[in-house]
C-alpha cells in the first residue's frame, strides 16, 4: 500500500478492527481498518442497515426498483448500504438521499478517490448526511480485484442484502454469497425470465433467497412499518385512465394513446401530471407506473 | 486609351463596387491583370482573349493593362470575365465609352464567346442597384435572378450581343418578372409515416413555433423519415424571406437553373463527416456554410452524436444569434443563419437501447463517451426532445395518417396567432410551472424553453391563454433523464 502523506493522514478518520461495528466484526474476514469520509459519526454504522446492490448496466426497471427501495427503506429509518457503482448501486444511494435518509457507500479504492468519476457529485451528497467508507488507505487506486473484497464489507455492514438485478456472473452475486456465508438474510427481486439481467437473481431465488415484492418484505424483518406516503393528489380523468393502462406494464406514448383513445396532446399532459405526482416515470421512450406499495 | 466598367466583388454576402480599368499603350503586345485577382480571375486573360476573337471582334495587339480597383480587395472567381472584355472593347474603341455608362456587368466567358452564369448574381445586382446603376449585363440564365433585385437585366447569350447592344444595333427581349411566387412542390409528405403519433405531434409543434427538435431512439423507427418531412409542413417563405434565402444560395452557386427564387424553406442535411467550416461557413474569401444555407429553413443533423464535438459547439452561437460572423484579416463577413435545428440520435452507440426486442451491448464507458459528445449547453438548445420507441406491428399496419397539407394549415394558423397575440400563461399554468421546476431537473434555460413551447401548444389549440394542460404537454417534451444525467 502506498504511503499516506502525514497531513492527509492526520485528517483521515478510521476505525481499528476492535472499534468496528458489531455486525462487521462477525464476518469471516473483517477489515483491519475502516477509513471513513463524511460528516456523520461512526455510530451510523451501528444502525440497522440494508444493502441494495445489483448490475451496473441495469434496465430502466432495475433502476426504478433500486430507487424505490432506497427511498422506502431510508424513509423507514434504515441505513442503505451500497457500492457507489453505476446502475443499481447509484440509484439506491439516490433513493435514500431523496427520502432524506442516511446511506453508506463502500468503495474498492481509497476514500479520497471519486470512482466512478461520474459519481463524484453523488459521493459528495452522500457525505453530507452519511459516510463513504473503505478498508483501503487514501490514495489507493481502484483495481478489479479489490471489488469482490469490497463486497464482503457491504454484506457485512448490513443485516439483509437485496439483489436488484444481476447477470449470470455478477459482482452482486458475490455480495449475496458473502451475506449467506455470514448468515444474513438475502432478498432477490424477481425479473423477467427472458432477460439476461434476471438470470442471476432468478437463480438466487431458486436457491432459496427470499423474493422481494415490496419494500415491506424487508421492513418486516426489522419489525418496521412503511412510512406513511402523503395522500396522492386527485387525478384528472385522462390521467386516471393512463394509470390504469400502466398497471399492465410499461408502454410507449403511442401505445398509451391507442389504449386510452387520447389524442397526443392531452395524453402528453396526462403523462406529465403523473410524473409530477410521482406515479409514472419515463425511460427510453417507455412509460411505467411507479410501484406504489411499500 | 482608357476605359472603365463597373462590376461587384463579393465579401460574404456584401457586394463591393469594383471598377475595371483597361488601358492600352503603345508597346509590345502584352496583357496583364492587376488588383489582387485570384487564380480563377487571373485566368480570365485566356478566356477574354479567346472570347473577343470568337465574337469576331478585334483583340488589340498592343500593351494592355487591366486594373481591378480598389486594388487591396481580393477578387475571386470568373465573374470578372465579362466586365474585363467590355472594358477592353471600350478601350480599343470598338464600342463607345459613353454607352457603358449606367451599366454594371457580371459573367463568365466561354472560349467561343458565350456568356456563362456565375454565382452571386443577385447580390451583385443588388449592389448595382444601390449604386444607382440601371442595367446589368449578365448571362441569360442569370437574368431572372438579377431582376429580383429590381434592376433591369441585359440578358446575354454571347459577347457579340453585348457589342451590338452597346452600338445600339440590338435590344434584348423585354424581360417579364413573374408576379407570383411559385408554390413549393415535390416535398416528402407526412401521410407516408404510419403510427408515431407522439413524434408527429412534436414535429407539428416544431413547425408551428420554429422550435429546435431532437428525435432520439433506436434505428429503424422512422426518425429520419419524420425529420425530412418538417419542411413540407412549414409555411411557405414570404417574399422578403425568399430573397434572403435566394441571396445566400446564389452566392453559394446553388440556385437550380430556371428557378431563380427559392420559395420553399430550405432543408439542409450535411453528413456527419462535414468539417466545422463546411457547416458554419468559412474559407479565405468566406463562403456560407450549411447553417447559412439552412437560413429560414431546417438544418438537419442525422446521427447528432456522430458529429465531432467542435462542429456541434460551433453551432451554438448561430443558434443564439441567428447569424454567423466570420472574421478575416481583410474584414468581417456576416451570414444570416436563422435556422431550425432538427437532429436525430440513437440512445447508445450500438443502437439497441429503447428497443424492447434487442439488448444493448454497449459498455458503460462507451455509453458515457457517446453522450459526452453532446454538451448540456447544446442539449439545452433543443426545445423539444422526443424519444421515439420502436413502433408495434399494429401501428405500422394502421391507416395512412394526415397529409402534410392538412398539418400545414394548422401550423400557418398557429404562427399567425403567435405573431399577433402571443398566448400568456394563466395563474394556474404558472403554478404548475413552479411546481415542475421544483420536482423535475429543469434548468433556467429549460424553464424558459418549456414556457416558449407551451405558448406554441396553446396557439395550435387556438387558445388565447396558456392553460395548465398546454404547459403540461410542453413539459413532456423536456430533456429525458437518460440524456440529462449524462451531460
Amino acid at each position: 500500500m502506498s504511503a499516506v502523506p502525514a497531513e492527509v493522514a492526520s485528517h483521515v478518520r478510521s476505525l481499528r478492527r476492535n472499534d468496528l461495528p458489531e455486525l462487521l466484526r462477525q464476518i469471516h474476514d473483517p477489515p483491519r481498518t475502516l477509513f471513513l469520509r463524511g460528516s456523520a459519526s461512526a455510530d451510523v454504522l451501528d444502525q440497522a442497515a440494508v444493502a441494495v446492490v445489483g448490475a451496473r448496466a441495469c434496465s430502466p426497471y432495475g433502476s426504478q426498483v433500486a430507487r424505490m427501495l432506497g427511498r422506502e427503506l431510508a424513509a423507514a429509518g434504515l441505513v442503505v448500504v451500497s457500492g457507489l457503482a453505476r446502475g443499481v448501486d447509484g440509484e439506491a444511494h439516490r433513493g435514500a438521499l431523496q427520502a432524506g435518509g442516511i446511506t453508506v457507500a463502500v468503495l474498492g479504492c481509497g476514500i479520497d478517490r471519486d470512482y466512478p468519476a461520474a459519481h463524484a457529485e453523488l459521493a459528495r451528497r452522500i457525505c453530507e448526511r452519511g459516510l463513504v467508507v473503505s478498508e483501503y488507505e487514501p490514495g489507493v487506486e481502484p483495481a478489479p480485484w479489490r471489488f469482490p473484497a469490497r463486497n464482503r464489507i457491504i454484506a457485512g455492514l448490513a443485516a439483509a442484502t437485496v439483489i436488484v438485478e444481476a447477470r449470470e456472473r455478477s459482482g452482486a452475486l458475490i455480495t449475496a454469497d458473502f451475506a449467506l456465508e455470514d448468515g444474513r438474510e438475502v432478498f432477490a427481486v424477481p425479473g423477467e425470465i427472458t432477460s439476461t439481467l434476471a438470470t442471476g437473481t432468478n437463480r438466487l431465488l431458486g436457491q432459496g433467497a427470499t423474493p422481494l415484492t415490496s419494500a415491506e418484505d424487508v421492513l418486516e424483518l426489522f419489525g418496521l412499518a412503511a412510512s406513511q406516503r402523503p395522500a396522492a393528489p386527485p387525478l384528472g380523468a385522462d390521467a386516471a385512465s393512463v394509470v390504469e393502462r400502466l398497471t399492465e406494464g410499461a408502454a410507449s406514448a403511442d401505445e398509451l394513446a391507442r389504449a386510452t383513445g387520447l389524442a397526443p396532446g392531452p395524453l402528453a399532459a396526462a403523462l406529465t401530471e403523473l410524473e409530477l405526482a410521482g406515479l409514472a416515470t419515463e425511460a427510453e421512450g417507455r412509460y411505467r407506473g411507479v410501484i406504489s406499495t411499500g | 486609351m482608357l476605359a472603365r466598367t463597373i462590376t461587384h466583388a463579393l465579401v460574404g454576402l456584401d457586394a463591393r463596387r469594383v471598377e475595371v480599368e483597361a488601358h492600352l499603350q503603345n508597346g509590345l503586345p502584352a496583357f496583364a491583370i492587376v488588383g489582387l485577382p485570384d487564380r480563377a480571375c487571373q485566368e480570365a486573360k485566356q478566356r477574354v482573349r479567346s472570347g473577343i476573337t470568337s465574337a469576331e471582334l478585334n483583340w488589340p495587339d498592343r500593351r494592355l493593362t487591366v486594373n481591378l480597383a480598389p486594388a487591396e480587395l481580393r477578387k475571386e472567381g470568373s465573374g470578372f470575365d465579362l466586365p474585363i472584355a467590355l472594358a477592353v472593347l471600350a478601350a480599343s474603341r470598338q464600342v463607345s465609352d459613353e454607352s457603358l455608362r449606367g451599366h454594371a456587368a457580371v459573367g463568365e466567358l466561354a472560349l467561343d464567346g458565350r456568356v456563362r452564369p456565375v454565382a452571386g448574381v443577385l447580390a451583385a445586382a443588388e449592389g448595382a442597384k444601390e449604386q444607382g446603376l440601371s442595367r446589368l449585363f449578365c448571362a441569360a440564365a442569370s437574368a431572372p435572378e438579377a431582376a429580383l433585385a429590381g434592376i433591369e437585366p441585359v440578358p446575354l447569350h454571347h459577347l457579340a450581343e453585348a457589342a451590338s447592344y452597346l452600338r445600339g444595333e440590338w435590344q434584348p427581349e423585354p424581360f417579364d418578372e413573374p408576379d407570383e411566387l411559385p408554390s413549393p412542390e415535390g416535398l416528402p409528405d407526412l401521410a407516408d409515416v404510419r403510427g408515431q403519433e407522439r413524434a408527429r405531434r412534436a414535429l407539428e409543434l416544431a413547425a408551428a413555433g420554429g422550435h429546435n427538435l431532437l428525435l432520439a431512439g433506436p434505428p429503424g423507427t422512422g426518425k429520419t423519415m419524420l425529420a425530412r418531412r418538417l419542411s413540407g409542413i412549414l409555411p411557405p417563405l414570404t417574399r422578403e424571406e425568399a430573397l434572403e434565402v435566394t441571396r445566400i444560395h446564389s452566392v453559394a452557386g446553388l440556385l437550380p437553373p430556371g428557378r431563380p427564387l427559392v420559395t420553399a424553406p430550405p432543408f439542409r442535411a450535411p453528413h456527419h463527416t462535414a468539417s466545422a467550416p463546411a457547416i458554419v461557413g468559412g474559407g479565405s474569401g468566406p463562403r456560407p456554410g450549411e447553417a447559412s444555407l439552412a437560413h429560414r429553413g431546417v438544418l438537419f443533423l442525422d446521427e447528432l452524436a456522430e458529429f465531432p464535438r467542435p462542429t456541434l459547439e460551433a453551432l451554438r452561437q448561430p443558434l443564439e444569434d441567428g447569424a454567423i460572423s466570420i472574421a478575416r484579416v481583410e474584414g468581417k463577413a456576416v451570414f444570416p443563419a436563422r435556422f431550425q435545428l432538427v437532429a436525430t440520435m440513437n440512445l447508445c452507440p450500438c443502437g439497441a437501447r429503447g428497443d424492447p426486442a434487442a439488448e444493448c451491448s454497449c459498455s458503460t464507458q462507451r455509453l458515457a463517451a457517446y453522450r459526452d459528445k453532446l454538451s448540456r449547453a447544446l442539449l439545452d438548445r433543443f426545445d423539444l426532445l422526443v424519444t421515439v420507441p420502436r413502433p408495434r406491428a399494429v401501428e405500422l399496419a394502421s391507416a395512412p395518417s394526415e397529409a402534410s397539407a392538412v398539418v400545414r394549415e394548422r401550423v400557418v394558423a398557429a404562427r399567425e396567432q403567435l405573431r399577433e397575440r402571443r398566448p400568456e400563461r394563466t395563474d394556474a399554468a404558472d403554478a404548475l410551472l413552479s411546481r415542475a421546476v421544483e420536482r423535475l431537473p429543469l434548468s433556467a434555460r429549460g424553464r424558459a424553453r418549456v414556457a416558449r413551447v407551451s405558448a406554441t401548444v396553446a396557439a395550435l389549440a387556438g387558445a388565447a391563454e396558456v392553460a395548465p394542460e398546454h404547459l403540461a404537454e410542453a413539459l413532456s417534451f423536456r430533456t429525458p433523464n437518460e440524456l440529462a444525467a449524462a451531460a
